[in-house]
């Protein structure tokens, strides 16, 4: 791959039924796309749907894909990705991290919120950086952890 | 979706952690397997989980985690002994590469030259 090529980045959506998860999957997405890196966004049938609605234009959200499709794709070895955020507010959620964790190179994010998101944090065995906030509805707390991360990607 | 959804399948557990699925497919297989995630099993499902994961056998029966991310994991069953033999397989090949391993360590540790010299010094 080439040197200069944007570091490319991957937002695995969990399940979306928690509201603070889309809003902050499109605001992480735009960030970082504004800042010159090459986001995809993964998600279930149900997130992608919720994300096209939200982003008709597919101005916060330039690559989307199924979730499914590309994990099949990481495990064959079609491709990768340098960055990874992997949402998560469940025991399925934090699953589907610890298998990206396994299959890619990508530094991964654990980011992890919802009522339980301490104790899920702390279920966590996998090597991973961890943004934990008990955030449900509103995304204040969860936004502000996630301003420092993008700081310190784009810096 | 996953071929899976499309076959003959019976469910043993529904909505559970991975943790619980593990431990009820170690507790109910005749014979156990460990797989890392991304271990394919049928036309192209890929597993997921949380390593070590646990796949189970049981007469002609494979018995396996399903994760939904809305839905939590499900341990299901379905007839193939071909996916079990390929299990049996690859736990031989495993064995017998660490066996190598273990003869070839042995072998270096028995070859490794004694240098007098400095036993005399």
């Amino acid at each position: 791959m080439d040197k200069d090529a944007p570091k490319r980045v991957l937002l695995m959506m969990g399940c979306p039924e928690v509201p603070v998860q889309m809003s902050i999957v499109l605001y992480l997405s735009h960030k970082l796309n504004i800042g010159g890196l090459d986001v995809t966004v993964a998600g279930t049938d149900a997130a992608t749907k919720l994300l096209k609605v939200s982003d008709v234009d597919g101005y916060y959200v330039k690559k989307s894909v199924d979730l499914d499709q590309c994990l099949a794709d990481i495990i064959e070895k079609r491709v990768d990705f340098d960055i990874c955020f992997a949402f998560m507010h469940s025991d399925a959620g934090m699953t589907f991290a610890a298998t990206m964790s396994a299959i890619s190179q990508a530094r991964l994010f654990a980011v992890v919120f919802g009522k339980n998101a301490e104790a899920l944090a702390e279920s966590i065995e996998f090597k991973c950086e961890k943004i934990v906030a008990k955030a449900a509805h509103n995304p204040a707390p969860l936004k502000n952890k996630i301003d420092k991360v993008i700081a310190e990607l784009l810096s | 979706m996953s071929c899976i959804e499309q076959m003959k399948y019976d469910l043993l557990l529904e909505r559970v952690s991975f943790k619980e699925a593990r431990e009820f497919i170690e507790k109910n297989s005749d014979e156990v397997y460990y797989v890392d995630p991304g271990y394919k099993i049928f036309k192209d499902y890929y597993i997921i989980g949380v390593p070590p994961i646990a796949i189970g056998a049981k007469g002609d029966e494979l018995i396996f985690t399903y994760v939904k991310p809305c839905h939590g994991t499900f341990v299901m069953k379905i007839k193939s002994i071909e996916e079990i033999q390929r299990l049996r397989d690859e736990a031989e090949k495993k064995i017998l590469k660490s066996l190598k391993k273990g003869v070839r360590e042995g072998a270096s540790a028995s070859e490794k030259q004694t240098d007098y010299r400095s036993v005399f010094k």
